[in-house]
C-alpha cells in the first residue's frame, strides 16, 4: 500500500498516539480534535441549560440560589457562544472538508491551522478557570454589560481574557480558509464552481477578519478598565455605558452570522444531494451570501433599541435590521425550490435539513417583531428574545450541526451510523425542541423579563412546558449521540459515496486518504451534476 | 391582547397581529410546499430528477415581495414608535429613581413611593434614573420600556386608561435580585388619585396596600432597603435588620477586624458610608452610599425602626 492511500485515521506520523494527534497538522485530524473538544463543551452547556430550565420549572427556589442561577446562564452562555456555536461548523467541517471540497491536499497554512486549535484550548482553559479562580464565577450574562462587569466582585476578568484569546483562534481560521480559497483550488475550478459550503466559509471568513478584532479591543478595554479605574464605560468615572454596548455588537452582531453563514452552507450542500438535483439559484444563494455579511455590519443598534439612542439612529437600524432578513428568505426559496422535480432520498440529513428550514424559519419571522420598533419596545429583554434567538443561533446552527454530522459521519469514519435510530433521536429532539423553545415566545408576549430566577405565578404553566421540553430535548439528544459513538466503532463499513453526492469528497475513499488525493482533480463541471 | 390598558396597548397589538399573520402565512405556506415536494417527487415516485439551473423571474419576485411586507412592518413600526417618544405638553411628571434591587417614584409635591401611582386618562411622563447599574423599567400591560442607564436622561411616557394594578419589571439583568426587582403600578381615576395626592398624612402610607405605617418602615421601604436586608433574621445580600440593635458585631474595617455596637452612630454611618465598616461575612461595594437620599432625621427613625425589631 502506498503512503498516501493510507487513511488518515490510521496513519502513523512522527509521532505515535495521542501527540499524532494533537500535534497532528492535517485539516482531518484538526478537524476532530476540534469536533471532540466542542461537543465536550456543548454538553457542558448543555447540562447547565437543563438545570437553569429545572430551576425554573416552578417559582421559588428549586433546586438552586440565585447567585447559582446567575453564574449557570452566564456560564452557559459564554460556553455556547464562544466555545460552541461561533467555532463549530467551521473549525470541524470547514476543516475537514473545505480543501477536499476545493481538492487541496491540506489548508494554506497548516502549522497556523494547529495553532488555531490551541489557541483555541488555552482561550477556553481561561475562561473555565473563572469558575474555580478568584472570588466567584462570573454574573454577568455573556454580554458583560458595562457598568454592571465592572464593579462586580466576581471573576470577570479571565473569562474577559478567555474570550480574547478565542478571539485570535477565529482569526487565524478565517485567514486560513480564505487565503486556501484564493489559492489552492484544483484546476478548473473557477470561482463559480466552487461548492456552497466552501463559498459560506469564505463570506465567513471575512467577517471573522473584520468584526473579531473589535471585540478583542472591548474586552481589553473592559480589563483595563477594572484594573485601572480608566472610565471607559462607567458613568461614575466619566464613562459611557451605551459606548461598551456599541463596540459589544457591533463584533457580536456580525457574530451572528458567523454562526449561521456556514450552517446554510451545510444545508446547500445536503438538499442537491437528497433531492439528486443541481441547486436551484447558485449564484442567488452566493450573492445572499455576501449581502448577509455585508449588511449583517450595520444592524447591530437593534440589539440597543430601548437603551435611549438617537430616533435617527432607530430608523437607520430598523430599516436595516428589515433589509438583512430578505437575503435569508431567498436562501430558504432557492432550497424549496430545489426539492422541485427532485427524485429525493429521504434520509436522516434531509430530515435535519428541512427540520432547519422549519425552525430557521421560525427563528427569522419571529425576528420581523423584533426589528419593528414599537413592538420590540414591548418584547427586547423578554424571554421572547431568548426564544428567538434559540430558534436562530440552536436551530439554525445547531440543526445545521446535526445534519452536517449525519451527513459527513460516513466519509469522517468511513463507518455508517445506525438510520432508524438516528431518525428516532431527531423526531424526539426536534419535538423536545419545539415546546422547550416556543412556549418562550408566548411567556415574553406575556411580559416575562429574561434572565429571572424567579417569576409570578400567572408565567407558571408555560414554563412547566418549557421546561419538560428541556427535557424531552436532551432524551433525543442522549440517543443520538450513543448512536453516533456506537456506530463510530462499530457501525457498518460504509463506501465511499453512500447518498450518490457530488462534490469532491464523495470521490475519495470513507475515510480519505492521508493527502486526500492521489492526483489533483480536473474540474470540468459544476458542482452538484445531477444531468 | 387589545386590552386598552394603556393609549399605547391598542396599536402595538394591531401591529404584532399584523406581522403574526404575515408570519404565520409564510411559515404554513413553505412549510407545506416542502412536504408536499418531498411526498410528490419522492424518488420512489419520481425516480430520474429533472435539471433545472435556477428561474430569474423567480428570484426578482421572492426578493420583491418580501421587501415590500417588511416595509411596511418598518413603517408601522417607526410611526408607532414616534408615539412613544412624543409626549403631550400637559402631562403630569413623575421621577422614578432604579437602584439594586429596587424602585422610587417622586412626585411634584415631594411624595415618595415605592410604588407607582398614577391618574387615569391623562399623560403621564416618567423619568428614569439609575444610581448605580443599567436597569430597564417594564410595565408588560402598557406595552412600555425604557433602559436606565446611569449618567443618560431618559423617560417614557404613557395614558393609563383602565382601573387596576399592574406589574411593574426591572427588564435589563442587574445582578443577585434582579428577578425581585419588581414593584406595581396602581392606576386610579382622577378624583381618587388626587385625594390620595394632596392627603399629607398620606406621605407615611407608601405601599399598594394602603394601609397606614410606621414612619421609619416606610422609609425603609421607600429607598428600597428591603431588597438586601430582611426584617425575619434571613440573610439576602446584606445582614438582616432584626435583633441586631445593641448587639455587638465583628466588622471589617480596610481589612482588619473590629468590634463595634449597633447604635444610631454606626447605623449612620453605615447608610452614609456603607463600605468604612462592612459586617464580617458580607461582601463589601454592593451599597451604594445614600447621604443624598436620607436625611439625618429619615435616619433617627430608621434606627427607632430597628430597635423595634427584636
Amino acid at each position: 500500500m502506498s503512503q498516501t492511500s493510507v487513511s488518515y485515521l490510521e496513519y502513523q506520523g512522527k509521532y505515535k498516539g495521542i501527540l499524532g494527534w494533537i500535534l497532528s497538522t492535517d485539516h482531518k485530524r484538526i478537524g476532530l480534535l476540534y469536533l471532540y473538544t466542542i461537543v465536550s463543551f456543548f454538553l457542558v452547556g448543555a447540562t447547565l441549560g437543563l438545570l437553569m430550565k429545572l430551576e425554573l420549572i416552578a417559582p421559588g427556589r428549586t433546586i438552586m440560589d440565585a447567585q447559582t442561577y446567575n453564574a449557570f446562564f452566564t456560564l452557559h452562555g459564554i460556553t455556547m457562544i464562544f466555545l460552541v456555536v461561533i467555532p463549530g461548523i467551521p473549525a470541524i467541517f470547514g476543516n475537514f472538508f473545505l480543501p477536499i471540497m476545493i481538492g487541496a491536499k491540506d489548508v494554506s497554512f497548516p502549522r497556523l491551522n494547529l495553532l488555531s486549535w490551541w489557541l483555541y484550548v488555552i482561550g477556553a482553559a481561561i475562561a473555565i478557570s473563572s469558575q474555580f479562580l478568584g472570588s466567584g464565577p462570573p454574573d454577568t450574562g455573556w454580554t458583560f454589560y458595562a457598568p454592571y462587569s465592572l464593579r462586580v466582585p466576581t471573576n470577570v476578568l479571565s473569562a474577559v481574557l478567555g474570550a480574547f484569546v478565542l478571539g485570535f483562534s477565529s482569526i487565524l481560521t478565517g485567514i486560513n480558509f480564505i487565503t486556501t480559497m484564493h489559492r489552492m483550488k484544483a484546476p478548473g475550478m473557477k470561482w463559480m464552481k466552487m461548492p456552497l459550503f466552501p463559498w459560506s466559509l469564505y463570506a465567513t471568513g471575512w467577517i471573522q477578519i473584520l468584526a473579531t478584532p473589535i471585540i478583542g479591543i472591548t474586552l481589553l478595554m473592559i480589563v483595563a478598565e477594572r484594573l485601572f479605574k480608566i472610565g471607559f464605560f462607567d458613568p461614575s468615572l466619566g464613562g459611557d455605558p451605551l459606548l461598551y454596548q456599541h463596540l459589544f455588537w457591533i463584533y457580536s452582531h456580525p457574530a451572528v452570522y458567523i454562526m449561521i453563514l456556514p450552517a446554510m452552507g451545510v444545508i446547500s450542500e445536503i438538499i442537491p444531494t437528497f433531492a439528486r438535483k443541481t441547486i436551484f439559484g447558485y449564484s442567488a444563494i452566493v450573492i445572499s451570501s455576501f449581502g448577509i455579511a455585508f449588511i449583517g455590519y450595520f444592524v447591530w443598534g437593534h440589539h440597543m433599541f430601548a437603551a435611549g439612542m438617537s430616533a435617527r439612529s432607530l430608523w437607520f437600524f430598523s430599516l436595516l435590521t428589515f433589509i438583512v432578513a430578505i437575503p435569508s428568505a431567498i436562501k430558504v426559496f432557492n432550497w424549496v425550490a430545489t426539492l422541485y422535480k427532485g427524485s429525493i432520498n429521504v434520509q436522516t440529513p434531509l430530515y435535519w435539513a428541512l427540520s432547519f428550514i422549519f425552525v430557521f424559519l421560525i427563528g427569522g419571522l419571529s425576528g420581523l417583531f423584533l426589528g419593528s420598533l414599537a413592538v420590540d419596545v414591548h418584547l427586547t429583554d423578554t424571554a421572547f428574545v431568548v426564544g428567538h434567538f434559540h430558534f436562530i443561533v440552536f436551530g439554525g446552527m445547531g440543526y445545521a450541526f446535526m445534519a452536517a454530522i449525519h451527513y459527513w459521519f460516513p466519509k469522517i469514519y468511513g463507518r455508517m451510523y445506525d438510520k432508524s435510530w438516528a431518525n428516532t433521536g431527531w423526531l424526539i429532539f426536534f419535538m423536545g425542541f419545539l415546546a422547550l423553545y416556543f412556549t418562550m415566545f408566548y411567556l415574553g408576549m406575556k411580559g416575562q423579563p429574561r434572565r429571572t430566577y424567579d417569576y409570578f405565578e400567572e408565567y407558571h404553566s408555560g414554563n412547566i412546558i418549557s421546561s419538560l421540553g428541556a427535557i424531552v430535548m436532551l432524551f433525543g439528544l442522549a440517543i443520538i449521540i450513543i448512536n453516533l459513538v456506537r456506530s463510530a466503532r462499530h457501525g457498518e463499513k460504509a463506501p465511499a459515496d453512500p447518498w450518490g453526492g457530488k462534490t469532491l469528497e464523495w470521490t475519495i475513499p470513507s475515510p480519505p486518504p492521508i493527502e486526500n488525493f492521489e492526483e489533483i482533480p480536473e474540474i470540468t463541471h459544476d458542482p452538484y451534476d445531477y444531468k | 391582547m387589545f386590552s386598552g390598558a394603556s393609549n399605547f396597548v391598542n396599536s402595538v397589538d394591531r401591529l404584532t397581529l399584523l406581522i403574526f399573520l404575515i408570519s404565520l402565512f409564510f411559515l404554513v405556506a413553505i412549510t407545506a410546499t416542502m412536504i408536499y415536494f418531498v411526498f410528490r417527487y419522492n424518488m420512489k415516485r419520481n425516480p430520474k430528477s429533472e435539471h433545472i439551473e435556477g428561474n430569474l423571474t423567480l428570484e426578482i419576485v421572492w426578493t420583491i415581495i418580501p421587501l415590500i411586507l417588511v416595509g411596511f412592518m418598518f413603517i408601522y413600526g417607526w410611526r408607532d414608535w414616534k408615539m412613544m417618544k412624543s409626549p403631550p405638553k400637559n402631562a403630569f411628571t413623575i421621577k422614578s429613581n432604579a437602584r439594586m434591587w429596587s424602585w422610587s417614584f417622586s412626585y411634584p409635591n415631594g411624595k415618595v413611593t415605592d410604588t407607582l401611582f398614577v391618574p387615569m386618562n391623562k399623560p403621564v411622563i416618567i423619568n428614569v434614573n439609575s444610581s448605580d447599574v443599567i436597569h430597564s423599567l417594564y410595565i408588560p400591560a402598557f406595552r412600555v420600556k425604557q433602559d436606565v442607564v446611569p449618567g443618560n436622561k431618559n423617560f417614557l411616557w404613557f395614558i393609563a386608561q383602565k382601573e387596576g394594578t399592574y406589574d411593574l419589571f426591572c427588564a435589563e439583568y442587574c445582578g443577585l435580585r434582579h428577578a425581585y426587582m419588581t414593584t406595581a403600578v396602581v392606576a386610579m381615576p382622577q378624583k381618587v388619585f388626587d385625594k390620595w395626592y394632596i392627603d399629607t398624612a398620606a406621605v407615611a402610607k407608601v405601599s399598594a396596600t394602603g394601609k397606614l405605617i410606621l414612619p421609619g418602615l416606610a422609609i425603609i421601604k421607600r429607598n428600597g432597603c428591603t431588597a438586601c436586608h430582611s426584617f425575619d433574621g434571613s440573610k439576602i445580600v446584606g445582614p438582616s435588620f432584626k435583633g441586631i440593635y445593641g448587639e455587638k458585631t465583628t466588622v471589617v474595617v480596610n481589612g482588619k477586624e473590629q468590634q463595634v455596637t449597633v447604635d444610631d452612630d454606626y447605623i449612620l454611618e453605615s447608610i452614609y458610608d456603607p463600605n468604612a465598616k462592612v459586617l464580617k461575612g458580607f461582601q463589601s461595594n454592593l451599597m451604594q452610599p445614600y447621604k443624598d437620599l436620607i436625611s439625618k432625621d429619615e435616619v433617627k427613625e430608621i434606627a427607632e425602626y430597628i430597635k423595634s425589631l427584636k
